[in-house]
């Protein structure tokens, strides 16, 4: 008797946690798409939250400092790191992804301060929703410029 | 020739340590005091040995040697020295360098403690502590070499250890310099802090390992390792509160916490850390939960190697993460090694371990103390599911799902809420026995006096049901402490007739442990103040003002008055600052200067916020852009963010009641009889 009341308890609390992580799970969900998977799923896509990798094409940055209204475009890249790495790293990747005009494109929008680290071969995530209209509306945007960091040889080297 | 210098004594310390493992093991074996002498001597000989190795780095990174490719990616001319010597544990070779060197510092500590009581421990927690020293040497050793430097071939720069044939040494005109980010002074000492953490847990493990290995398992490792988890413990949450605090005044997001996979990482063993905590006083009072100890002890120890696998690998991506690397299978690999040979160990000595008691009551301290570890053990399940989700979601659908900072938010605020409650009732219930009644008459007055403040709060600042649940949970836990605190005082006031202050200040300094125990409660009531402040009434804005235009939220007025731009060529810096007056209500409060530091040689921002800072609330303002004309205008991002400043005040006192709680008493070596102590303590409800 005495033991059963500790078990009860226990799979009380146990069921609440269960219940607890899978509500979470299901109400925060985000899914990581490329700019391909995107376009695949179409309409399909509208209205879950999505969290949106692509390389930032640099012309297509327009940006209204009165009203905080930035779009841009980005460029399909993979979503895969081996496949990153395999194909000379982030850096090679987003340069090839850029100058590639026949990969697939996403317009993006996004309210708010024009981040510093926003400009052409930048590596963009995003996370917000895909509008019915194609454009993709960004509630957080994150941004990677490989090249400064991950450099790990100097370039100076081939030319002194 | 520094460098080959510098990794030939690694290379001995990584041969001494596999010599003492090894020799530790053999003397145990053979029941060799001389042998586990040796062991114990080479043990105490890794100290130096890596001292010196990390000196030659040091030396190397104060004196510019860039052909060395680690002084070359962390350091640069322009960094002032003092910076050049935290750049060591600045990047990943360096700081895995920077944990041998650490968990040296523990090993020799500890075994140069006095062994008398316990001698048959000494070998087995050499040879635990050794393992994990050889583990992380032969990751700098093999992998995550500090010493390669670049050498020029046919054209080419190559990094490489030695030579390779036809090459000379390449140098690099400057280095890249260390991510401004991690130029701020909370920044150089929260990683070591995190790392003191992290390497003293390695303790407490070794004696758990030990006492499993030799079969002792009376109080005896408890004892031991409770200390070493308390200061361990110490110095991870000084890590964690610095590293939000850090957050909180250069990373411009107007947060303290993001919930980042790395930032959930360094929490995870303190999860189970602060579980180890409380259940071990059941163990020592009530001789209970035995087995739940040492699995506390192994869990907190694979985290620990998890943790820093997590920040080392770039498995997943994240601020804190390090550039990808190869020594990520590895890590799993131990991780995986040692959580199956000690749980072996457990299940091979499960019968020894046996309670020596029974749980009767649900109402008990100690009911009420296991519930407080599952409800730990719970935010760490949340935890641990949050980190491996993308990775379970991407094994099972092939499509890559991940949680946010809404899904932690989300489910484990019932479970703060829930140890909130705790906080306020377990330390009113009695060891052994305890009914609904007992706590009701400890607690009514202090229910009383927290409903009280709730309906204030009601009328006159929010109407919002959590927040309302969360300030009464505060409240509860903060009047159930402090009537703690007055009952034993006055109790102790008769007793002794002694004042008032002499009698509390008498009864905190004989009952430490307590008493530290009960300011770390209060601590965290406070710090649940400032994050229920800023997670629900947390206000933002945003705009481009031009000069004399005003920006408006909750009472505040700000208004653009000028921008300066200039270079600092000597720290290699160019600043931008702006100045604001604010006013509140019409009233003239002062300026604040938000500002943006570009760094030339790594080419990052630093955006540094102008903080005004109150009990009530923080004016937080980010300069985020600027026109090339600067009077034209420039873009600010305002938050507001009521009652932060709790939350700091509420780490500082939870570090100086941890600080009370670790301080060694007088009198210790006298230990009197669990039955004796168990029946003074339960002087709660009475």
């Amino acid at each position: 008797m005495k033991v059963n009341k500790f078990f009860i308890g226990g799979g009380l609390i146990l069921a609440a946690v269960v219940y607890l992580i899978a509500s979470s799970t299901q109400a925060s969900a985000e899914y990581f798409m490329t700019v391909d998977e995107l376009k695949a799923d179409g309409a399909s896509a509208v209205g879950k939250s999505l969290r949106l990798s692509g390389a930032v094409i640099g012309d297509t940055i327009q940006y209204d400092a009165e009203t905080l209204n930035l779009t841009f475009e980005v460029a399909h890249v993979s979503g895969d790191n081996n496949e990153i790495e395999a194909q000379g790293g982030l850096a090679e990747v987003l340069y090839q992804a850029v100058n590639d005009p026949s990969r697939q494109r996403v317009s993006v929008v996004y309210v708010g301060p024009k981040p510093d680290l926003l400009r052409g071969e930048a590596q963009a995530i995003m996370t917000g929703k895909i509008g019915a209209d194609g454009i993709f509306h960004a509630d957080e945007l994150l941004l990677k410029c490989p090249t400064r960091y991950e450099e790990a040889v100097p370039e100076q080297a081939a030319t002194n | 020739m520094f460098a080959e210098f510098g990794y030939g004594v690694l290379v001995v310390s990584f041969i001494v340590a596999i010599y003492s493992g090894v020799t530790a093991v053999y003397g145990a074996a053979n029941k060799s005091p001389a042998l586990v002498e040796s062991a114990r001597r080479a043990m105490l000989l890794t100290f130096p040995l890596i001292s010196l190795s990390a000196a030659v780095l040091i030396y190397l990174l104060i004196n510019n040697h860039f052909e060395v490719a680690f002084v070359y990616e962390v350091t640069s001319r322009s960094m002032p020295t003092y910076l050049k010597i935290t750049a060591w544990w600045g990047g990943q070779a360096g700081s895995l360098v920077f944990w041998s060197w650490l968990l040296a510092v523990f090993t020799s500590a500890v075994t140069l403690r006095k062994w008398d009581r316990d001698i048959e421990f000494l070998p087995w927690v050499i040879t635990v502590s050794a393992v994990t020293l050889i583990f992380f040497l032969g990751m700098s050793v093999f992998f995550e070499n500090p010493f390669t430097r670049f050498w020029l071939v046919g054209g080419n720069v190559e990094p490489s250890m030695f030579a390779p044939a036809n090459a000379t040494v390449f140098t690099p005109q400057d280095g890249q310099g260390l991510n401004p980010l991690l130029r701020h002074p909370g920044m150089v000492i929260h990683p070591p802090l995190l790392y003191l953490g992290f390497v003293s847990f390695v303790i407490p493990y070794a004696f758990a390992m030990a006492a499993l290995i030799t079969g002792r398992t009376d109080d005896r490792w408890i004892r031991i390792s409770r200390r070493w988890s308390l200061w361990a413990w110490l110095f991870l949450s000084f890590g964690l509160v610095l590293g939000g605090r850090w957050a909180y005044d250069v990373l411009g997001w107007g947060g303290y916490w993001g919930w980042d996979p790395v930032e959930i990482a360094a929490f995870m063993p303190w999860l189970t850390g602060t579980a180890f905590l409380h259940s071990v006083m059941i163990q020592e009072k009530r001789g209970l939960l035995k087995h739940w100890n040492m699995i506390l002890v192994i869990l907190t120890y694979a985290l620990v190697i998890f943790g820093t696998f997590l920040t080392r690998s770039g498995v997943l991506s994240s601020v804190h993460a390090f550039a990808n690397s190869p020594i990520g299978p590895f890590f799993m690999g131990y991780v995986t090694l040692t959580l199956v040979v000690s749980v072996a160990l457990v299940i091979w000595r499960w019968p020894i371990l046996r309670s020596e008691t029974e749980m009767k009551s649900m109402l008990s301290r100690e009911a009420l103390f296991l519930l407080n570890n599952l409800l730990f053990m719970s935010i760490l399940v949340v935890c641990f599911w949050g980190v491996i989700f993308p990775l379970i979601s991407e094994l099972f659908t092939g499509q890559k799902v991940t949680v946010g900072p809404p899904f932690y938010e989300r489910a484990t605020a019932p479970l703060f809420s829930a140890l909130l409650f705790l906080m306020a009732i377990a330390p009113l219930s009695a060891w052994g026995h305890s009914t609904i009644q007992t706590l009701g008459r400890a607690i009514w007055k202090s229910a009383i006096a927290a409903l009280v403040v709730t309906v204030t709060l009601f009328f006159t600042y929010t109407q919002i049901p959590g927040a309302l649940i969360g300030f009464f949970l505060v409240a509860l836990a903060l009047f159930a402490t402090l009537h703690e605190f007055w009952r034993g005082a006055r109790a102790r006031q008769k007793a002794q007739n002694e004042n008032f202050f002499t009698a509390i200040s008498r009864l905190m300094g004989r009952n430490r442990r307590r008493y530290g125990g009960y300011i770390i409660h209060i601590s965290m009531a406070l710090m649940a103040i400032g994050i229920l402040g800023i997670e629900i009434f947390q206000k933002e804005t945003q705009g481009t003002l031009s000069q004399g235009e005003q920006l408006n939220i909750a009472g505040y007025a700000i208004e653009y008055r000028e921008l300066a731009s200039w270079d600092s060529q000597g720290e290699g810096v160019n600043y931008t600052r702006a100045v604001l007056d604010v006013y509140e209500n019409g009233i003239y409060l002062g300026q604040l200067n938000p500002r943006i530091d570009y760094y030339f040689d790594s080419q990052q921002n630093m955006t540094i916020p102008g903080l005004r800072s109150t009990l009530r609330d923080d004016l937080y303002v980010l300069l985020v852009d600027w026109q090339p004309v600067s009077n034209l205008g420039a873009t600010f991002k305002v938050y507001v963010n009521p009652l932060v400043n709790w939350l700091w005040i509420g780490s500082l006192l939870f570090l100086f009641g941890i600080i009370f709680a670790a301080w060694p008493e007088p009198d210790e070596a006298e230990e009197p009889a669990r039955v004796a102590r168990s029946v003074s303590q339960t002087s709660a409800a009475d």
